[in-house]
């Protein structure tokens, strides 16, 4: 498939998810931020939460919108773009799909509307209980979406039907509760509400800078950094459970997340390094210009035991025999002879030759783990790059890092009632916010690039997985797609910093 | 339940399922319907512009929710249509999709101060949403009875045979009946919506206006799409999946599964009454019938091209990759576990119904749009 389609597809599909993953994250935390400050406001009856939760909320509507805008984006361009992918795993990617649209879209969409505009309409219960199922199906949602993006990255309870040629369901539980999926649902959501939480920390900050709003300010920003820290603790630990399955799912990603080149027992973590960019799986050149290592981390981190042999890059292109790790060279023979095998099988059938065909058949089934392998024409191809990877999770740890501290601070000097005079940590706060932002995107970059060039692990490389369409349309789309975005991304920022401007006190 | 099902049973159970959130679908473009006469029914007074939006816009959400969940469903229920049809009518769908993503921002912007476009290019967006995104979709819906132009290899991977990538629909007379009817009806529904939504006698009196010209518009395109339909020839295969040109297909399935056919003159006298009783009798409350036979005739529509032998997704260059329910579904084991997921769609109608109640119990007035602490749209 020419190789400007597949990029333009990539980058199509990488544009529609970054930008949706600018507002979705924020959507997913202050759901739940909005919901705890109107269930205050209903227990105390205090009109000053009533006007919290209104404030918030109007902010949350207005990136909601682009939010949702851009998902449905992302849903039919599984079709427009990867024609191939959406048959080849229509069958267990649709369903949480589906399950999605039901549970959770409607959820969403019902409830949004009583949210905003059932004030004066309906009980006060019903309304928090609006809220509340706001902030639940927004969450469902992402849920259901990461399910299945879980399963690209860890294919279960699925068997291969040679006769449809597609991968077909076996096993609903394995794919709903894949530890993968699991994992990535719990550290993505929880990303999100750190996002919100630094969203509405910084803002009010903002307002403290500014001697505004002061009481308003305090109140929801001692609401949001104890949620904040809450979750950013729990993000914490569940990163090291997404990094525990990536180290034993996708051992090349681990690697190109550390930039790994030789495999190691004790293996440490860069905490802070600089890549050499000459080095390369075929040369013996230092990997790091500059680098400071935590002794046993990573092998901790990836294995739970410091002692564990962590796999590097070299042992999983050239294989390592003393560990029992196959090389891709291998696998790609392995993959070519399923897909021969396959192509015999068909014609077989074709012909009614039914016990070549069976012997076919048994071919592939014997080599069938290794069917992606067989797209693949060389070992090298099986390297995401490297240090897109290594950055992107290094900004993301780093920055989670400080959102604890920052979180904690912000809790003890408000708790000390001075917060007001550290201007310091009132612009940290503020500046923290779009930190939040890179810190996702760089999180979903080592995710979704980091297991390149698969579609879905091991079984469908990306090349394979594109609709077979001239590139020329896709390059088209592309550019009207990012030009529509920015002009959107620009009103949401203007709307959505002249809100903040007017404030609490001036309505909508 | 579900496992005592046989794999055409649940094929066909799937179907119809699609063929639900279709016509629900078709009934939740009464919001772009609504779209289309903003002009026509504020004149520019913008009071009733803002009270005709704020009502359209607290319902725009669910016919969004519908066609993610339409194309959902398809996904899983039919993932080879889902690949043929996406990614090969290309240029359609994303139009389509174009029309969708201003929608979705139109309603929260429009009135927002600093909103970088206008509050006219929000307006021209709700405008475009409502027309050429409805037509497209008719166009689209249309090509399952007319075919389009693909084939399917080996690998069951589609390929499509015009680089058009599926604007060619558009030069297809029949196609575009269906997609200008599509329009007028939902500007009928959408009238409809704001006679039973919004206490103003104004919009009232001009949305009955409307509707009397959209009826007659949508009566002389519809019944030309129907003489088409019921006369061509139509796509049918046989037991072994043989693909075949069969003459006066579609008015044969209509008299060869009656019930069916039933449910279709039924959804279009349930129309034609509505019309009558808001024009001539002054209900305000005909949106719910009209609702009803809009679901079932479109309901009928896509059953009538998915049952009895019919393939669902003609190919006319290559007859034999047509898809139909039984070659393009997902297999056995998937369908039985959504079939387990749709038992919820009933609680789902009901809370939406609920929330939908509570929150029309009291129709939008000028005062309520005028308050000094509403979130107005």
């Amino acid at each position: 498939m020419d190789a400007t389609l597949v990029d333009y597809s990539r980058a199509q599909f990488a544009l529609t998810a970054i930008y949706h993953f600018l507002f979705v994250p924020l959507t997913l935390g202050l759901s739940f931020i909005i919901a705890i400050m109107e269930t205050i406001y209903v227990k105390t009856n205090k009109q000053k939460y009533k006007k919290m939760t209104k404030f918030w909320m109007g902010l949350f509507a207005i990136n909601f919108a682009i939010g949702v805008a851009t998902g449905i984006i992302m849903e039919f361009e599984f079709g427009t773009n990867w024609a191939n992918y959406s048959w080849f795993v229509g069958d267990i990617f649709g369903a949480p799909l589906a399950i999605e649209g039901i549970l959770a879209f409607f959820m969403e969409s019902t409830f949004f509307a009583v949210m905003f505009f059932g004030w004066d309409k309906v009980s006060k219960g019903f309304h928090l209980l609006s809220t509340w199922l706001v902030a639940i199906g927004s969450n469902l949602s992402a849920l259901w979406i990461l399910i299945a993006n879980g399963w690209m990255q860890y294919p279960v309870g699925m068997k291969f039907n040679i006769d449809t040629v597609r991968n077909e369901m076996s096993n609903f539980l394995d794919v709903a509760l894949s530890p993968v999926a699991v994992s990535k649902f719990l550290h993505t959501v929880g990303s999100g509400y750190v996002i919100a939480a630094l969203f509405v920390v910084g803002i009010s900050a903002w307002y403290l800078l500014k001697g505004k709003n002061i009481a308003f300010a305090k109140s929801s920003m001692l609401i949001a950094a104890t949620f904040g820290l809450i979750v950013s603790i729990f993000l914490s630990i569940s990163g090291d459970e997404s990094a525990h399955q990536v180290a034993l799912k996708q051992p090349v990603k681990l690697a190109a997340m550390e930039g790994l080149y030789e495999g190691k027992t004790q293996a440490g973590i860069v905490a802070f390094g600089i890549l050499n960019k000459k080095k390369s799986v075929d040369n013996d050149e230092e990997t790091y210009l500059f680098d400071f290592e935590i002794p046993y981390a990573l092998s901790m981190l990836g294995y739970h035991d410091s002692f564990a042999y962590v796999p590097g890059l070299k042992d999983l292109v050239y294989g390592n025999e003393k560990y029992n790790i196959e090389s891709a060279e291998n696998k790609i023979k392995k993959g070519k002879i399923a897909l021969d095998a396959f192509k015999e099988y068909k014609n077989f059938k074709e012909q009614n030759k039914l016990q070549e065909a069976d012997n076919s058949k048994f071919l592939f089934e014997t080599y069938k783990d290794y069917f992606g392998y067989g797209y693949l024409d060389n070992a090298k191809d099986i390297l995401p790059p490297i240090g897109l990877t290594f950055y992107s999770f290094h900004i993301m740890v780093s920055f989670g890092m400080w959102f604890i501290l920052l979180f904690i601070v912000i809790l003890f000097l408000l708790l000390k009632k001075d917060i007001l005079k550290q201007r310091f940590w009132l612009y940290a706060s503020l500046y923290s916010i779009p930190l939040g932002y890179i810190a996702a995107e760089a999180g979903w970059i080592v995710a979704e690039v980091g297991r390149q060039p698969w579609a879905i692990q091991d079984l469908m490389p990306v090349g394979v997985a594109a609709t077979n369409i001239s590139s020329t349309n896709v390059q088209i789309t592309f550019w009207l797609f990012a030009f529509l975005f920015t002009a959107l991304l620009i009103a949401e920022i203007k709307i959505m910093t002249k809100q903040i401007k007017i404030g609490p006190n001036g309505g909508h | 339940m579900f496992e005592n099902l046989n794999y055409l049973q649940l094929q066909q159970y799937w179907w119809i399922v699609i063929s639900l959130l279709g016509g629900l679908f078709a009934f939740m473009m009464f919001v772009q319907g609504g779209q289309m006469i903003l002009g026509k029914v504020s004149k520019n007074d913008e009071v009733l512009k803002t009270m005709l939006v704020n009502s359209l816009g607290r319902k725009w959400e669910l016919g969004f929710t519908t066609l993610v969940l339409f194309g959902g469903a398809l996904f899983a229920a039919f993932p080879l249509f889902y690949s043929t049809s996406f990614g090969g009518a290309y240029w359609v769908w994303m139009s389509i999709l174009f029309c969708f993503i201003i929608q979705a921002v139109s309603y929260e912007y429009r009135k927002k101060p600093n909103n970088f476009l206008g509050q006219k290019v929000y307006e021209l967006f709700l405008y475009i949403n409502g027309s050429l995104g409805v037509f497209l979709l008719g166009v689209a819906i249309a090509t399952f009875f007319s075919g389009s132009q693909f084939y399917v290899d080996e690998h069951n991977f589609s390929m499509w045979e015009n680089s058009l990538r599926g604007l060619e629909a558009l030069a297809n007379p029949f196609n575009v009946l269906l997609g200008i009817s599509l329009v007028f009806l939902v500007r009928i529904l959408g009238a409809m919506y704001f006679i039973n939504n919004i206490d103003n006698d104004t919009i009232r009196q001009r949305s009955v206006k409307s509707i009397k010209v959209d009826m007659i518009v949508f009566l002389v395109f519809f019944l030309n799409f129907l003489y088409f339909l019921f006369t061509k020839s139509g796509f049918s295969y046989n037991e072994k999946g043989y693909v075949f040109i069969e003459k006066y297909k579609y008015i044969n399935n209509f008299l060869e599964m009656p019930i069916v056919g039933v449910i279709f003159v039924l959804g279009i006298v349930l129309v034609i009454i509505s019309v009558f009783n808001t024009v001539e009798r002054k209900k305000t409350s005909c949106i719910k019938i009209a609702g009803v036979g809009t679901v079932l005739t479109v309901m009928a529509l896509f059953i009538n091209v998915g049952f009895n032998n019919t393939s669902y997704y003609p190919s006319i260059t290559d007859l034999q990759s047509s898809l139909t329910i039984q070659n393009s579904s997902g297999s056995q084991y998937t369908l039985t576990v959504m079939s387990y997921v749709s038992l919820l769609v009933p609680f789902v109608l009901a809370y939406i119904t609920y929330a939908w109640y509570q929150m029309d119990k009291v129709k939008i007035t000028k005062e309520e749009i005028t308050a000094k602490d509403a979130h107005n749209y």
